[in-house]
């Protein structure tokens, strides 16, 4: 059963690693006309890296799911390729962002060796994370970038505090919920059709509101903040079973959203630009408009890997890398990425459904739930079914913070998984003992 | 709690498929929408780093090439034209920020290989990979363009001169011109300023004059009205014999047309044709022809309709259509005044109309299309256009041309040893400053056989001129050009109908 699962694993991770390999020399051949000088080197790397994962995945969590961790190396592939061609320096920014993300991914299937252990410290996590939330507020060490104020300068690097602060939020609510979610669910009164728990139980969505509010009006992060809320309401319900929580929570959101529409430009010019994006192709659209045209280059088939041309497209390299994706990969391409997502988000609600600790499926909702909506979040903003809000394409975008966070989810889900399975397994054996 | 999960997966398969759905619009539903686009630039993009062919003159002068750049530009190519100005108003310019004018535009797709001919013979080529460029050949001589050039020096006006039995544009110029070379320019915001400085410049160097710009035809006119009169049959050599007469008052005026100088004219098509007698050719107008059939008579010689030349953007002559009720104007029109309005192509090709027996063939620049080896791969397909007079007329009017240049206003048109012949116009501007156009129109070749057809206006001549304006001003220059092509003919450099 465990070897059968790495095995599947690991013929996956092969595949990936050829696949990987082949998009580089036609992304190479596409932009330079030659083979790649660096693919031995380029190849053994991959390979190296993605048995270093599988052999860490085989040791200390042998029970895990098998597709979970060749999805990612595909995605986190495929953005690599694509980021190639784009920009040399910034793919190899990148390796080195990959191989700390392994290296972090590594880590925490090392030091959490049961999930208990991340329960017990929620308080901790809760600290932490709103600590990091607000870490760019900070003077001195908050950076304001391209007029978002996320970004904390540590000596000469730049982090997104903000990708960490969603895992351990997400930590610490799974394990508040599972203590709560009893008294949650309790319908002390009733209002019109709404029969709601006792409000002074209420005091978490109030704070999941108010984060996202502070961090949609004071770093200016309209993503992160739909996607903070996303998750909470989500994992209210989920909880406490009440979809009460959700109108509640639309509610809230609808009256935040109106109020934000009403007072800041930015946000009234995301919405104008939704509603009618050729109002002003060379102004306030200009982004989405350039990304559509990239796209419909693209076609079905795409341009090829390397032959997209893009780079006059702002943010091409991270929030709308998906536009080159779509370009260089055309609609096959581009679907099999959204299919990758779907992939990992039924890998991750099928861990969350066979849990039977509450927490460890609590968790796995919020964590399948941070990776399935953000890129929602994102492609569906550059696609216009929702108003354009930045925020990165996990696995696949340009930048440390992403990638680091997103495998770290990656590792934690695993973990779930194989925890699940263990003690599936275990009591079978109990059972026939 | 897996019910909610359950759900969950329901709701984000949703939204995947709300994604998948906005794809599938994008990408392949509106993808033609999106990729025409006016402002999707990747098209033009990929164009630009893609070798493009050449332009060559019909005496083989580079008029616009592709230069690789050094890897590492932005562009991969750099288009130059040798000849700067010279060919600016044909081979037009080709720029990413202000787009391409000219053969750059019309014959786009040949240029970068991309005509459906092209791309079949080269999936021959699969396994010996060439260029997919088309280089063209263009009709006119570099020879012959710049004698044009020199001869109307800098005065504004422009030379068009055609070859009668197919069409094919010999000389194509009109002052003042432009670089295209700066407006090409990868450096954008070079090519942009560049753009705007010449918009600033007196005379609209950008315009092509010779098909873009329409000026009153004046007297030249009077070979569309004599056309007209004698292939309705209802003016022959002999009859009518106009009075002869300082002046002609229409019916419905009391204001009347006088001829240039308070001078008395009259007579049959030739003797008026000759001294260009204003009062004569109002009256076949307005009385011989009558409103119809000159308004009819026009439109089938181009007027009203927008030429089939192979360059962008063409502008038609007019000949107003209400002259039914307005007996004056049409007098004014008959003699090329009132609201006629002409462009010098249209004008060199009612001269090639009457040199050709009457059929007015399609004006054209472009000879051929040559892959990377030379190979032909599409000829211009030359034809008529119109056929606005029967060959009879044509004879008729063709020898009352010469005679205008044999003995009338157009004398100085004359070239030893060739049969020549020609109309002068000038049209009167306005009387604070007096000023007006100078016109010639005419053809030449050995005796029966015109082999160039031509139309020279210079433009805003000082005075008011008088009929002698168009013959002592436009035709040295017609002369100059008409003979220096029936030289190079003589001498087997230029092939005519060709």
């Amino acid at each position: 059963m465990k070897s059968r699962r790495r095995n599947t694993e690991l013929g996956l991770l092969v595949m990936v690693v050829i696949i990987v390999g082949a998009a580089y020399v036609l992304a190479s051949l596409g932009s330079e006309q030659q083979i790649p000088l660096n693919i031995g080197p380029f190849l053994l790397m991959v390979l190296g890296l993605m048995l270093f994962a599988h052999l860490v995945v085989r040791r200390l969590a042998p029970d895990a799911d098998p597709i979970l961790l060749p999805v990612a190396a595909l995605l986190n592939g495929i953005g690599y390729v694509v980021i190639t061609s784009l920009d040399e320096k910034l793919a190899a920014l990148q390796a080195t962002w990959t191989l700390v993300s392994v290296a972090g991914f590594a880590a925490v299937l090392l030091l959490v060796r049961r999930t208990r252990a991340v329960e017990r410290y929620r308080y901790t996590f809760a600290l932490v994370g709103i600590g990091l939330l607000l870490l760019p507020l900070v003077p001195g060490v908050g950076r304001s970038i391209h007029g978002s104020r996320i970004w904390v300068k540590l000596g000469p690097m730049g982090f997104q505090p903000g990708e960490l602060a969603k895992i351990s939020l997400a930590i610490f609510f799974a394990s508040y919920l599972v203590e709560k979610r009893e008294l949650l669910a309790m319908r002390s009164f009733r209002l019109g059709p709404l029969s709601l728990p006792d409000p002074k139980h209420l005091g978490p969505v109030l704070v999941a509101w108010g984060l996202s509010i502070v961090v949609m009006v004071a770093e200016r992060d309209l993503g992160s903040s739909l996607l903070f809320f996303t998750l909470f309401i989500v994992m209210l319900w989920v909880a406490t079973s009440r979809p009460s929580y959700l109108a509640v929570g639309a509610v809230l959101f609808g009256f935040a959203a109106w109020v934000s529409w009403k007072s800041f430009g930015h946000v009234q010019s995301r919405v104008t630009t939704w509603l009618d994006p050729w109002k002003d192709p060379n102004g306030d659209s200009f982004q989405i408009v350039k990304g559509w045209f990239a796209m419909a280059n693209g076609g079905l088939t795409g341009t090829g890997l390397g032959l997209g041309n893009q780079q006059r497209i702002p943010f091409i390299e991270s929030d709308f890398i998906f536009v080159a994706v779509a370009q260089e990969l055309g609609l096959f391409g581009a679907t099999l990425v959204l299919a990758a997502y779907l992939l990992m988000v039924g890998s991750g609600l099928r861990i969350a459904a066979r849990s039977e600790h509450a927490f460890d499926k609590l968790l796995a909702v919020g964590l399948t739930t941070l990776i399935g909506v953000q890129a929602f979040i994102i492609i569906g903003g550059i696609v216009r079914v929702l108003p354009l809000t930045g925020v990165t394409l996990p696995f696949i975008a340009y930048g440390g913070s992403s990638l680091v966070s997103s495998w770290i989810v990656l590792a934690l889900l695993l973990r779930i998984s194989d925890e699940s399975h263990r003690r599936a397994a275990e009591k079978m054996a109990m059972a026939t003992a | 709690m897996n019910t909610q999960i359950r759900r969950l997966g329901i709701a984000l398969i949703a939204c995947y498929i709300a994604l998948f759905v906005m794809l599938n619009w994008i990408q392949f539903v509106h993808k033609d929408q999106l990729d025409n686009n006016a402002n999707n630039t990747i098209g033009v993009k990929q164009d630009f780093n893609k070798p493009r062919g050449t332009i060559t003159s019909a005496d083989g002068a580079l008029l616009a090439q592709s230069v690789a750049q050094p890897s590492g530009s932005e562009f991969s190519y750099q288009r130059t034209y040798p000849e700067a100005d010279l060919f600016a108003q044909m081979s037009g310019f080709y720029s990413f920020r202000l787009g391409a004018s000219g053969l750059e535009k019309t014959y786009n797709d040949e240029l970068a290989g991309q005509t459906i001919g092209q791309q079949v013979s080269g999936f021959a080529d699969l396994l010996n990979p060439r260029p997919q460029v088309g280089n063209l050949t263009i009709t006119v001589r570099k020879d012959l363009q710049q004698v044009a050039k020199t001869a109307l020096g800098d005065r504004e006006g422009s030379v068009v001169a055609i070859d009668p039995k197919t069409g094919a544009l010999l000389a194509f110029w009109s002052f003042p011109s432009y670089d295209p070379n700066a407006i090409s320019s990868n450096d954008l915001n070079a090519a942009q300023d560049a753009y705007n400085a010449l918009l600033k410049v007196d005379g609209q160097p950008l315009r092509a004059h010779q098909y873009q710009e329409r000026y009153f035809p004046g007297s030249t006119f009077k070979t569309v009205t004599g056309s007209i009169g004698v292939d309705t049959g209802v003016v022959t050599v002999d009859s009518p014999s106009y009075p002869v007469a300082t002046s002609y008052t229409p019916p419905g005026t009391t204001k009347s047309i006088s001829n240039f100088g308070g001078e008395s004219c009259g007579g049959t098509l030739y003797p008026i044709l000759q001294v260009s007698c204003n009062s004569a050719f109002a009256q076949m107008g307005t009385e011989t022809i009558g409103p119809d059939r000159m308004i009819a008579g026009a439109q089938a010689f181009g007027f009203n309709s927008k030429p089939p030349i192979d360059l962008p953007a063409p502008v038609a002559s007019s000949f107003p259509t209400d002259f039914r009720r307005n007996l004056p104007a049409l007098a004014q029109a008959s003699i090329g005044q009132n609201d006629v309005q002409a462009t010098p192509l249209q004008m060199a090709l009612v001269a090639a109309t009457i040199a050709n027996g009457g059929t007015m063939m399609k004006p054209h620049v472009l000879q051929d299309v040559r892959d990377s080896e030379n190979g032909i791969v599409s000829r211009y397909d030359t034809g008529a256009w119109l056929r606005p007079i029967s060959a009879d007329s044509a004879a008729v009017m063709k020898a009352g041309m010469l005679d205008v240049v044999a003995r009338g206003t157009a004398t100085r048109l004359q070239i030893p040893g060739y049969e020549v012949g020609g109309k002068t116009g000038t049209a009167q501007l306005g009387i604070d400053p007096p000023a007006s156009h100078a016109w010639i129109m005419g053809f030449a070749g050995p005796p029966g056989d015109p082999q160039i057809a031509i139309a020279v206006v210079v433009l805003n001549q000082a005075g008011f001129g008088s009929e002698a304006t168009g013959g002592r001003v436009a035709a040295p220059i017609a002369q100059q050009v008409m003979a220096a092509y029936l030289a190079d003919v003589a001498s087997g450099r230029a092939t005519p109908g060709n």
